[in-house]
């Protein structure tokens, strides 16, 4: 049995809709202002969502939860870009998370003390702290992305099994370098086994959600662009895509890399939300984890993977009785998933809010659509009569 | 003190060179990662332990018992598991592997407890003299017993007709339906086979560290599988070179009181092997076609 | 076959088996808020740990033991009159559900303390937490130094690793032993701290460490390390880490041909005649271990404890249940000041009233007299634990604070 590519048939993202109509009748939107609606609508839902907390509608154990919500949606739609698009199997994704989360909080730590930036002043956000933030998870993503480069290059030559399997044992040496750098380095930097503390709680449903909205867009963009059709190429057939012209090494990489430094931020989010980090918490059922998350929702849909994330996240909190069984209920829904639905929940289909707009503009509705076909139906009927 | 070490490198090398070759059989078939193989080994050594600690029954029919139920339990999870799924593309199939793995330890922890479970001694024989030296018991045996179950795996593979079967159908699966290889039987009992050595691991496993625990097949599984990719996945004499060479990589890291950085050595020699061979050390090139 | 499942009609079974799952969630849930009819005259307290995944057995016996202080007090007339109304949350061992419990026992259950977290990352999770609430926490097991410096809201019924490791080096000075090797668990925090505050305290006292060996998360294979430390001939071999592996340590040593002392710390608790016997009685000669409690403890409390302990439960006390009782006292105690102040509950003053009647009473616990000296550290006495030759538990001395 030779290496077999994903045989079903998958747009390009979800550029089709419904079947479209024929001529110039149909109207579309100009791109600034499709862009210019989903920001609004992002804008909304944030501003509505800091209300709700700030007004006490929602109390702090449901905001945090929330930004687990955020937390875990960055990881599965960044490991979707690994798993779904370009069709690798990574299986080291907490290896990531790990290397943004002490990226980030060891510069936040280290940057505060010299520049004396209290622990109090990340949670009213003086615009130092919100800078020291915002740079800390950049740095957390530089550092998850160059761990993604050092794994990739050598990782991405081999195919399927072999690549899942190194990435797996990546993840493990970077727990282990985790765990006994500070032998090495002579002075403390992650804090061994003991885990790093002191980390202050800069994490706001504000922060996560204002990240998890950039990495939905750029990860949006990316995948319209000529990279991403590239990336899509290489997971329908590589072979073919190779001889097409795509540089498929140098693809590879980059959604690797992406897809790893968006994993880091993720990475720096969790640490600013949980306060503590041990390296024994990024293991490898870590990774397995979010990749229920991807598996779940479709590989290849971003909505699919921020939907199964969520509700992932949310379902053990809202029914701790069934917490018991949380983990065999993930493998049976896992095998299950793959035997009858290998696609996912939402195979790749994605949501989009202009596409919707422009049926509602050109009067194009699903249910017009079955009542057009029930009467052809009906005078099929009436023709064989 | 070299001679100790020399023994606790070639136990623990025999003890993955067992798992090893389940991992390369099922893989040398079906080209499928059997995440789960490690976990049966656990059912081994918790069938040992119901049979011995908790009916009081003797250990020879725990022996017995256990290679039986790791046996069942490989050919039911192909049938249930990846059967379904012979035409799926790849990546599916190692998914599900991945989900009966989780499967099995989960399900382990929910019906025994997170605890571990001590299984009880099968011998009285803790360690045999040769020459003036202790030798600890399992030790020897585990050696033993994975050199007779190499040779033996071999002559099944090389001189009877089901080996020849397996050797055709993970030749060319289409090729030898044709031919008139009923490739399912086929498939099941390499199954069987790969099961059965991981149920004697179970046992020999128990009989050397006597716990039982649901995860314990995760490391021992992930080591194991470092050892057939080493060795070369799909190749008998790959797996049990593989098997003794992280076996030994543990051990020398460890003498050299770098114990610290052990699991990172075995996975790091992983990635080297990959990058520079990434068929391993036995393995055979495979041509891809569009 | 199975590929034609379309999208609708999966997503259409999926809802359906959502559904199903939340009414079967909505039956169960009353298991988690653990009887909520309970009037104005009852106190809520909080009870988090890891009930379910790879560290249950330490949270379990934690929630076991306070449990039955609870459910003990409340027979006997409560706190002030008033019920205790224990909420159990389990955070499977992850900092992040472990915030989560805490912000759902603050925030909906609206709890007036909580006994936790129990293990290490976790719990300094919590207590990073909850500072900012000044909630009163008692963690039984949590033994990381950290633990308690985060505010003046958070302490441990237990002695730190640090405490422990210096705990076993005075012992080993004193027993005359001048070369010791450690064998510890690489990535615990736990492991690790006890062997270095070992290894500094004894290097102190003119002990020389031969050898400090570690193993790995999952290893059953210490053979290799033995070998190493048995090369270099200790006096004796610390072991500090949890029963499961220091049984299998033990026997392995053994049957290397290692025949002297063992030293261990409080996981040692539960190595035999537990619920299993992890290292044979025959291998458990010349070991030592300290730990706040022992079911071979003669003293008055003690014996009533294990008493009451197995009528509940049908199981002997380990070392953790025996902490979770005790932690649950120290928590009514402070309980109890805030009551008799007659302040009203969940004020920020009733919180620092707990905290207050904490840091400055003394109970008599279990596990000895447990008094705090300005920080959440408990001044307490330890045991030092050894075997007889059929392996039960033997108390060979008595260590007073």
């Amino acid at each position: 049995m030779e290496e077999e590519v994903m045989t079903e048939k998958r747009p390009i993202i979800s550029a089709g809709g419904g079947p479209r109509l024929e001529g110039a009748a149909r109207k579309t939107l100009p791109m600034p202002v499709r862009y210019a609606i989903n920001a609004v609508v992002v804008l909304v839902l944030l501003v509505l969502g800091e209300l709700m907390i700030d007004g006490g509608v929602v109390n702090r154990y449901q905001s945090t939860v929330l930004e687990q919500v955020g937390i875990y949606i960055i990881l599965a739609v960044s490991l979707n870009i690994a798993t779904g698009y370009l069709g690798q199997l990574p299986l080291g994704h907490a290896g990531f998370m790990s290397m943004g989360a002490y990226g980030c909080s060891i510069f936040i730590i280290r940057m505060s003390e010299a520049l004396g930036v209290g622990a109090r002043d990340f949670v009213t956000g003086t615009p130092l702290a919100l800078a020291l933030v915002l740079g800390g998870l950049v740095v957390g993503g530089i550092c998850a992305s160059i761990a993604g480069i050092i794994i990739g290059i050598p990782a991405l030559r081999l195919k399927g099994d072999y690549l899942a399997i190194i990435t797996l044992a990546f993840a493990e040496i970077i727990r282990v370098v985790m765990l006994n750098i500070d032998d090495v380095v002579g002075f403390d930097l992650t804090g061994g086994a003991a885990g790093l503390t002191g980390i202050p709680g800069y994490s706001s449903f504000l922060l996560v959600f204002g990240c998890v909205a950039v990495v939905c867009f750029l990860t949006h963009t990316m995948m319209k662009s000529r990279h991403g059709r590239a990336i899509l190429a290489i997971r329908d057939n590589e072979i073919a895509a190779e001889a097409t012209g795509v540089n498929t090494t140098y693809y590879k990489t980059l959604a690797f890399v992406v897809s790893a430094f968006f994993a880091g931020v993720a990475g720096g989010l969790y640490a600013g939300c949980v306060g503590v980090l041990q390296p024994a918490v990024f293991g490898f059922m870590k990774s397995i984890e979010i990749l229920v998350m991807v598996v779940l929702g479709g590989m290849g849909s971003m909505l699919g993977s921020a939907l199964s994330a969520t509700v992932l996240t949310i379902l053990p909190e809202a029914l701790r009785a069934f917490s018991e069984y949380r983990m065999i209920a993930y493998a049976i829904v896992l095998i299950l998933v793959m035997i009858f639905r290998p696609q996912g929940l939402l195979g790749s289909y994605d949501f989009s809010l202009s596409r919707i707009i422009e049926r509602v503009m050109n009067r194009d509705f699903p249910w017009a659509r079955r009542a057009e076909k029930g009467d052809e139906a009906a005078k099929e009927v009436g023709a064989d009569a | 003190m070299f001679f100790t070490q020399v023994l606790n490198g070639l136990q623990l090398g025999s003890i993955y060179a067992l798992v090893a070759l389940g991992y390369t059989m099922v893989y040398g078939i079906i080209l499928l990662l059997n995440f789960a193989h490690g976990d049966i080994i656990m059912v081994g050594a918790y069938v040992s332990w119901l049979v011995m600690a908790q009916l009081g029954l003797h250990p020879v029919l725990a022996i017995i018992l256990s290679v039986a139920a790791c046996t069942l339990m490989g050919v039911l999870i192909d049938k249930v598991a990846y059967a379904p799924l012979r035409n799926a593309p790849r990546l599916s199939i190692l998914i599900t592997a991945i989900g009966v793995s989780y499967f099995l330890e989960n399900g382990a922890q929910l019906v025994f407890g997170a605890d571990a479970k001590v299984v009880p001694a099968y011998t009285d024989i803790q360690t045999i003299q040769l020459g003036g030296l202790a030798l600890s018991f399992p030790s020897v045996l585990t050696v033993l017993v994975t050199i007779v179950a190499t040779v033996a795996l071999t002559i099944v593979v090389q001189k009877t007709k089901l080996g020849k079967a397996m050797r055709a159908v993970s030749e060319d699966m289409g090729a030898a339906r044709l031919m008139g290889i009923n490739v399912n039987t086929t498939i099941s009992f390499t199954f069987a086979v790969g099961s059965a050595l991981a149920g004697i691991g179970a046992v020999l496993y128990a009989m050397a560290y006597t716990q039982a625990n649901p995860t314990m097949g995760m490391m021992l599984g992930t080591k194991a599988f470092v050892a057939a990719v080493l060795g070369g996945i799909g190749s008998i004499p790959g797996a049990v070179v593989g098997g003794l060479l992280v076996g030994f990589a543990e051990v020398i890291v460890t003498a050299l009181n770098l114990s610290v950085w052990k699991d990172a050595v075995v996975f790091l020699l992983l990635i080297i092997v990959l990058v520079v061979r990434p068929t391993g050390i036995f393995g055979r090139t495979m041509n891809e076609k569009v | 076959m199975f590929e034609n499942v379309s999208r609708r009609n999966f997503l259409q079974v999926s809802a359906a088996g959502v559904a199903l799952l939340g009414l079967a969630g909505c039956n169960g849930s009353n298991y988690s808020a653990g009887g909520s009819e309970g009037g104005s005259g009852s106190i809520k307290v909080g009870i988090m740990g890891p009930h379910t995944g790879d560290n249950s057995s330490y949270g379990l016996a934690c929630l076991n033991g306070a449990q039955l202080y609870f459910k003990q007090l409340n027979e006997d007339g409560g706190v002030n009159g008033k019920q205790i109304e224990p909420v159990v949350y389990d955070e499977k061992g992850d900092a992040t559900e472990a915030v989560n419990a805490y912000n759902r026992l603050v925030q909906e259950d609206g709890v007036t303390g909580i006994v936790g977290d129990v293990t290490t990352g976790p719990t300094i999770a919590v207590a990073q937490a909850s500072v900012a609430d000044n909630m009163p926490c008692v963690t039984p097991s949590a033994t990381a130094a950290d633990v308690v410096t985060y505010g003046s809201n958070y302490f441990r019924a237990c002695v730190t690793d640090p405490e422990q490791g210096r705990v076993m080096a005075n012992f080993a000075s004193e027993q005359g032993y001048k070369n010791v090797a450690t064998l510890y668990l690489s990535g615990s925090d736990y492991s690790e701290g006890v062997n270095a505050a070992f290894c500094e305290e004894a290097e102190a006292l003119g002990i020389t460490i031969t050898s400090q060996q570690s193993y790995a998360e999952g290893d059953v294979d210490f053979k290799a390390q033995l070998t190493n430390i048995i090369a270099t001939n200790p006096d004796a071999i610390l072991v500090p880490n949890y029963y499961q592996d220091d049984g299998m340590i033990v026997n392995q040593a053994r049957t290397q041909g290692y025949d002297k002392v063992f030293l261990g710390v409080d996981g040692w608790s539960g190595i035999y005649g537990g619920s299993e016997n992890y290292a044979e009685a025959a291998n458990l000669h010349d070991c030592y271990y300290c730990c706040a409690f022992s079911s071979s403890n003669e003293s008055e409390t003690a014996t009533a404890f294990v008493e009451a302990y197995e009528a509940e439960y049908g199981e002997a006390p380990t070392n953790f249940c025996a902490l979770g009782y005790d932690a649950a006292m120290v928590l009514a105690n402070g309980l109890a000041a805030a009551e008799e102040a007659g302040l009203e509950p969940g004020s920020e003053d009733y919180k620092q009233a707990v905290i207050d009647g904490i840091a400055s009473g003394t109970v008599e616990g279990v596990t000895g007299s447990i008094s705090y000296e300005g920080t959440g550290d408990p001044i307490k006495s330890s045991l030092i634990i050894t075997f007889a030759e059929d392996g039960t538990e033997e108390t060979f001395e008595v260590l007073e604070a």
